[in-house]
C-alpha cells in the first residue's frame, strides 16, 4: 500500500473531517460517476431502442398520410411525443447529473477564497450536494410522473421538483459568489490553506492533456457550427418535404425518407455527443488533477488510473464518431471507453476515502 | 490572487449564475410551450397532408423549422455558457501554472471572459428580429476569442516554469 504523498498534517488543514470541501469533493466525484454510469446505461439499453421506435412510429404516420388517416396520424404523434420526451429527459439526467458533480468539485477548489464562516460553507456544500441529486432525479421523473395530480397544465411535480432543486443550485452558486464577492473586496488572505500540488506525473498529464481535450473540443465544436449545423437544419426541412410529398402523392418513397430522417438524427446525436464529451472529459481530467494528493494507492496504480481516465476519455467520443461509418462496433466500443472513465473514477473515489479514513482515524487517536 | 485569477474566478461565477438563471427562466416560461409548438407543427404537417391540404402541410412544416431553429439556440445558449463558466473558474485556479508574464496572462483572462460571454450572446441574438449576420459575426468572434485564449493558456501549460525544473 503506498502512502499519501501529502503529511497528515496538511490532510488535517485541507481536508478536514465533513468539511465543506471533503462535502463536496466526495459529492462531486459520485455525482459525476453516478452521471456517467447513468450515461452509459442508457446509450446501451435506451438510446438505440428509442430511435428504432421514434422512426417506426413516423413511418406509421407516413403511411397513415398516405391513406388519409388523420387520427391515426394524431396517434402516431402522441406517441412520437412520448418517446422524444423519454429520450430527452435521459439525456437531461446524465447531462445535468454530471454539470453538478463539475461544478460541486470546482466550489471544492474555490473554498479557500469564500469569505464565509465554515459551518455555513458547510451547510452550502451539503445544499449543493442534495440539489445536484434532486435536480437530475427531478428530470428522469417527468416522463413518468407527467401531469399526474398537477394543478397546472404544462408543468407536472416533477419538473416542479427539478425547477426547485435548480433554484436551490442557484441560490447556493449565489452565496458562493457573494463569499468570494467578500474576499476580494477585503483583500484578506484565503480563509483555509489551497489545495496543495505536488507536480507529479500524474498531475502534470492530467492537466495538460485535460487542456488539449478541451481545446480539440473547442475546435471541433467550431468545425460542426461552421459546416453542419446549418446544413443539418436545411436538410431536415427537406426531407421532412420530401416525406409528406412521397406519402401523398401515392410514390411510395415514404420510407427510404423515414431512414434519411433518422440518419440525419443519428449523425446530429454523435457529433454534438463526441464534443460534448471530449470538453467534459478535459474539465473533469483537470479537475481530478487538484485531487491526486488525496488518493490513497500507490504511486504505480494512480498512475494507471489516470492512463485508463484520459484512455476512455478518448474513445468514447472518437468512437462514438465512428458509430457513422462502423455501426453498432464503434458504439460498444465507445460505450466501453465510458466505463473506464467510471471505474477510473471509482478507483479514485476509493482513494480519496482511504485517505480521509487514515486521517480520521489518526485524529480519533490523538484524543 | 493575481488580477487575471480575480477576473476569471468571479467572472466565471456570475457568468454560471447567469447561465443557470436563463436556463431556470426557460425551463419555466418558454420550453414547454416550445416544445408543444414545435411537436404541434410537425404533427398538423402530417394531418394537413393527411387531408390532402399540401400548402398547410408546407407552411406547418416551415413552422416547425423556425421553432427547432429558436429551441436549440436556446438550449445551447444556456448549456454553453455554464460550461464556459466553469471553464474560467478552472482556468483562474491554475492560471499560476501558466508560464507568461502578469501582463499577459491578464489579457487572456480577458479575452477569455469576453469570448465566454459574446459567443453564446451572438448565438441567442441569431433568433432575435436584430441582423442574423451581425448575431453570427458576434458568436464566430466569441467562439475565436475563446479558443485562441485557451490555445495561448495549453501553451502556457506545456512550457516549463522554474518551478518544475
Amino acid at each position: 500500500m503506498g502512502t499519501p504523498t501529502t503529511s497528515a498534517n496538511l490532510g488535517a488543514t485541507t481536508f478536514a473531517l465533513m468539511s465543506a470541501r471533503r462535502v463536496l469533493i466526495f459529492g462531486g466525484i459520485a455525482l459525476i460517476a453516478g452521471g456517467m454510469f447513468f450515461g452509459d446505461i442508457f446509450a446501451v439499453f435506451v438510446l438505440h431502442q428509442n430511435g428504432g421506435q421514434t422512426g417506426a412510429a413516423l413511418l406509421a404516420a407516413s403511411r397513415a398520410v398516405a391513406v388519409g388517416d388523420s387520427l391515426a396520424v394524431k396517434n402516431s404523434f402522441q406517441h412520437i411525443g412520448g418517446l422524444l420526451e423519454d429520450h430527452g429527459t435521459k439525456v437531461d439526467t446524465h447531462v445535468h447529473m454530471t454539470g453538478a458533480g463539475y461544478l460541486a468539485l470546482l466550489l471544492a477548489l474555490l473554498q479557500p477564497y469564500v469569505a464565509l464562516p465554515p459551518k455555513r460553507k458547510r451547510l452550502l456544500a451539503w445544499w449543493f450536494v442534495a440539489g445536484g441529486l434532486l435536480l437530475p432525479t427531478g428530470i428522469f421523473l417527468i416522463h413518468y410522473v407527467g401531469l399526474a395530480y398537477s394543478p397546472s397544465s404544462v408543468i407536472g411535480w416533477a419538473s416542479v421538483l427539478a425547477d426547485s432543486a435548480g433554484a436551490v443550485l442557484i441560490a447556493v452558486l449565489s452565496a458562493e459568489a457573494w463569499g468570494l464577492w467578500r474576499h476580494f473586496r477585503s483583500g484578506t488572505d484565503v480563509t483555509e490553506p489551497s489545495l496543495p500540488r505536488d507536480r507529479s506525473w500524474e498531475d502534470r498529464i492530467l492537466l495538460s492533456a485535460g487542456t488539449f481535450l478541451v481545446l480539440l473540443g473547442f475546435l471541433y465544436g467550431s468545425w460542426y457550427a461552421a459546416f453542419d449545423l446549418y446544413e443539418h437544419e436545411v436538410r431536415e426541412t427537406r426531407i421532412l418535404k420530401s416525406m409528406l410529398a412521397s406519402a401523398t402523392n401515392g410514390q411510395g418513397g415514404e420510407a427510404r425518407a423515414v431512414a434519411d430522417y433518422g440518419s440525419l438524427a443519428a449523425e446530429k446525436a454523435v457529433k454534438i455527443a463526441a464534443h460534448s464529451h471530449i470538453i467534459e472529459f478535459g474539465l473533469l481530467a483537470i479537475l481530478l488533477s487538484f485531487i491526486q494528493p488525496y488518493i490513497q494507492l500507490s504511486e504505480i496504480w494512480k498512475r494507471r488510473w489516470v492512463v485508463v481516465l484520459l484512455a476512455g476519455s478518448v474513445i468514447l467520443p472518437v468512437f462514438v464518431l465512428l458509430e457513422l461509418k462502423l455501426g453498432l462496433l464503434a458504439g460498444a466500443i465507445a460505450d466501453v471507453g465510458g466505463l473506464m472513465v467510471v471505474v477510473a473514477l471509482l478507483a479514485m473515489l476509493t482513494g480519496v476515502v482511504r485517505y480521509s479514513g487514515s486521517l480520521d482515524a489518526a485524529a480519533s487517536a490523538k484524543g | 490572487m493575481n488580477a487575471a485569477q480575480k477576473i476569471l474566478i468571479f467572472g466565471g461565477s456570475i457568468l454560471a449564475a447567469f447561465g443557470m438563471l436563463y436556463g431556470l427562466h426557460y425551463a419555466i416560461f418558454v420550453e414547454h410551450q416550445t416544445l408543444d409548438r414545435m411537436g404541434g407543427s410537425l404533427a398538423a404537417a402530417f394531418v394537413h397532408a393527411a387531408e390532402g391540404n399540401s400548402p398547410e402541410a408546407e407552411t406547418a412544416v416551415e413552422s416547425y423549422a423556425a421553432t427547432k431553429y429558436e429551441y436549440v439556440r436556446q438550449v445551447d445558449v444556456h448549456s454553453h455558457w455554464i460550461g464556459l463558466a466553469m471553464l474560467l473558474i478552472l482556468m483562474g485556479v491554475i492560471f499560476d501554472y501558466v508560464a507568461f508574464s502578469l501582463r499577459a496572462r491578464f489579457w487572456i483572462a480577458i479575452a477569455l471572459l469576453a469570448g465566454a460571454f459574446v459567443f453564446p450572446f451572438g448565438v441567442v441574438l441569431q433568433t432575435s428580429r436584430f441582423g442574423a449576420p451581425l448575431a453570427s459575426a458576434l458568436a464566430v468572434l466569441g467562439a475565436a476569442l475563446v479558443t485562441i485564449a485557451l490555445a495561448a493558456v495549453a501553451l502556457g501549460l506545456a512550457v516549463r516554469t522554474p518551478a518544475d525544473r
